[in-house]
């Protein structure tokens, strides 16, 4: 009993989920297909966002900077043509000093406000979308000269839209796809038609090795320290406020990454619009997989991008099928992600509030 | 410059302040039609002043700004489309448009004020994220809602209401063309001053009355208003009340002299331009009054209506959405940061 309620959340969205498959007519074939490429896309930018959670800071919001750091990588990319998976290593390598650099100033910002770091995070993503939106669409071809004016708007200031990024799509996705062969048994033998993309998988499961691993170092330490009690810590002699930073930089390098892996998925960017929605789509994700604004696994984190993409992948048909529109299923999903923000956080604040009371 | 007036007009208001000032100056020297301008940014002041003046009552009871606005917007968009499907026009029209957003903006802001109850500190996130979720609910409203006026369904088929519903003929402008004059080809747009400096007054009145300065002890000192017998919780509800029926009332205005209605995403972001504009008028997440709202709302649309054109001419492309965006979270991002004067009890 004490385990279904622990994991409420996760439960109800099996449940939404598959009613909305059910109702969608989807077969599972196309279904896992789309879900594994999904998961193999997105999980990174969720992971991206457990450091600064067991660090106190709440859900980061601000790794859509980090977005925007893996998104100047490409650019540099495809501007210098660099082509395969050289090309997309060199955008990961690329995006590095960017992200630090966000991370540092976004650090630096939650440090002024805290307590205060989810809504900051949130308007410094509004904040710093304004900022891009002026380097790519006026600087761009004014103060920073690209010589390829095929990738600019036709006045020659600011990029166009969509970017393509052929030259390193599917670069690790396609690296080395496997397919199960020779099952027979009736039920399983669908999985024979589905594509693992196996060096993204390994990339992601070395990733949540890795965060894994740093929670037993000094610094993971540090972070749950902090994350437990700043004053606890402080008197500890631990620096509170470096280690807050550092814990934003690990975010945002990592969501850097993750938005490289998504865009090599994709096969193009589109410049004004590819990382606007990645702070909340990933929150979302996250806490549908049973974390809250203080506690986060990896598991919850992968769990979560699964039944989140899920509900993406159903939710159109399934509407349709219901009330006869797919734009009800569209609105719907989006309705999702933010209520589903939007009641953690509620509950979050009440269930603090009531402990506050009680001591 | 002294450092106490530096202090008390605030950095944030006196650069905008500047900057207002230098494209102006650069407007007039390109030569571009002032009357114009000025008229626009009379508009855009009348026309945003009462979602601005919403933000009042929340940040005075100490509830922080009022990021659930969408909660009052929905309910006023609600007012304005049964308006049309009841096929009313002119004064009507706007009336009974304002007469049902009202009271369902209270009742919507009244269960928005025991929800931020219960969130007590973290108001500003739950209420963003809150707003962001009814807006996308009443984006499914808007699509399964039985309106059948030709004027708002799509023409040819296809679901729901139109994205824009035009109010061309129902009740476009009509405050702006009450008793409105020309001078020096400046247009002043006098109904819907009028209407704003009304709505002043009545909440400087409101203010002043015992809930109201009850509503500003429980803000400034919730221990202390406590302890005098005052409902901390009482006096929020009642501010979040009264915010989300301005903020309902506010979308008729600001759609009768926009000329459009505009439904679905559009009102998602509009709570986030009223706190900042009040924020640029120099108030804090604790503290606000009802001439930092108008200095505000005056400073923030007079700076978007005349970056447009002077941008147009300056460097040819289209800075001024992009401006919007940085200057609003960027008021925002400094009053989250900034350390609060006053001990504030959380």
């Amino acid at each position: 009993m004490r385990l279904f309620q622990k994991n409420i959340v996760p439960i109800l969205f099996i449940i939404i989920c598959s009613i909305g498959f059910y109702y969608s007519g989807l077969s599972w074939m196309f279904f896992a297909n789309d879900l594994l490429t999904r998961l193999a896309r997105n999980s990174f930018l969720v992971i991206s966002l457990i450091i600064p959670v067991l660090a106190g800071m709440g859900l980061n919001f601000g790794i859509v900077l980090g977005a925007m750091a893996g998104q100047f990588a490409a650019f540099i990319t495809v501007v210098y043509n660099m082509t395969g998976i050289a090309g997309f290593f060199m955008a990961c390598l690329m995006s590095i000093p960017f992200a630090i650099l966000f991370g540092w100033l976004t650090g630096i910002l939650f440090n002024k406000a805290k307590g205060k770091e989810m809504i900051t995070g949130l308007i410094l993503g509004f904040f710093a979308n304004g900022l891009y939106q002026l380097v790519c669409l006026i600087f761009i071809g004014w103060i920073i000269p690209i010589s390829n004016k095929s990738l600019l708007l036709p006045s020659g200031i600011g990029f166009v839209n969509t970017l393509d990024l052929k030259i390193w799509q599917y670069a690790i996705d396609k690296f080395y796809v496997f397919r199960l062969r020779g099952i027979t048994t009736p039920v399983l033998k669908y999985l024979n038609n589905i594509n693992f993309p196996v060096l993204t998988l390994i990339v992601v499961a070395f990733l949540c090795m890795c965060v894994y691993l740093l929670f037993r170092t000094k610094l993971g330490q540090d972070f749950r320290a902090v994350g437990q009690n700043r004053h606890i810590a402080e008197v500890a002699g631990i620096k509170v406020d470096k280690v807050r930073i550092i814990a934003v930089i690990f975010s945002t390098v990592l969501a850097a990454w993750g938005q490289l892996i998504f865009l090599q998925n994709i096969g193009n960017v589109q410049v004004y619009g590819s990382h606007v929605q990645v702070g909340t789509f990933a929150v979302a994700a996250l806490l549908i997989g049973g974390a809250s604004v203080s506690k986060a696994t990896i598991g919850q984190a992968l769990l979560g991008t699964v039944l989140f993409h899920a509900l993406f992948i159903v939710s159109p048909l399934a509407g349709k099928n219901i009330m006869g529109s797919a734009q009800v299923g569209e609105y719907f999903r989006v309705f999702i992600a933010y209520g589903v923000i939007g009641i953690a956080l509620a509950l979050h604040a009440w269930q603090r509030l009531a402990k506050k009371k009680n001591e | 410059m002294s450092n106490g007036l530096l202090n008390k007009v605030g950095i944030p208001r006196l650069i905008i302040s500047l900057f207002l000032a230098f494209l102006v100056a650069a407007a007039f020297s390109y030569g571009l039609p002032m009357g114009q301008i000025f008229s626009a940014m009379l508009t855009r002041f009348g026309m945003n002043s009462l979602l601005v003046l919403a933000m009042i009552p929340t940040i005075q009871a100490g509830a922080g700004p009022n990021f659930g606005l969408p909660f009052g917007i929905i309910c006023g968009l609600i007012g304005a489309t049964l308006a049309i499907e009841m096929d009313l026009r002119g004064f009507t029209a706007l009336f009974f448009a304002i007469g049902i957003s009202i009271p369902l903006g209270a009742f919507a802001g009244w269960l928005y004020g025991l929800l931020l109850n219960r969130v007590k500190g973290q108001e500003m996130t739950v209420g963003t994220y809150m707003g962001f979720s009814i807006v996308s609910v009443m984006c499914i409203f808007w699509l399964m809602a039985p309106y059948s006026s030709p004027e708002m369904i799509w023409p040819y088929g296809g679901d729901g209401l139109r994205v824009t519903v035009v109010l061309d003929g129902r009740m476009e402008q009509l405050l702006d063309r009450f008793l409105s004059f020309t001078i020096n080809g400046m247009r002043v747009p006098t109904g819907l001053l009028l209407v704003t400096a009304l709505c002043c007054i009545l909440l400087w009145i409101f203010m002043r009355t015992r809930t109201g300065l009850a509503m500003s002890i429980v803000g400034s000192n919730p221990r202390f208003a406590e302890a005098s017998g005052l409902n901390v919780n009482k006096y929020r509800l009642i501010a979040s009340t009264l915010s989300c029926a301005m903020g309902a009332a506010g979308i008729v205005i600001y759609s009768q002299s926009y000329g459009f209605i505009q439904l679905y995403q559009a009102p998602l972001y509009m709570a986030l331009y009223s706190v900042s504009a009040i924020l640029i008028g120099g108030a804090s997440l604790q503290r606000a009054t009802i001439t930092q709202a108008l200095i505000g709302t005056f400073l923030f649309n007079g700076l978007l209506v005349i970056a447009l054109p002077v941008a147009n001419v300056a460097m040819d492309s289209d800075i001024s959405e992009i401006m919007r965006v940085i200057i609003s979270n960027g008021i925002i991002l400094y009053a989250l940061t900034r350390k609060e004067v006053g001990g504030d009890a959380r």
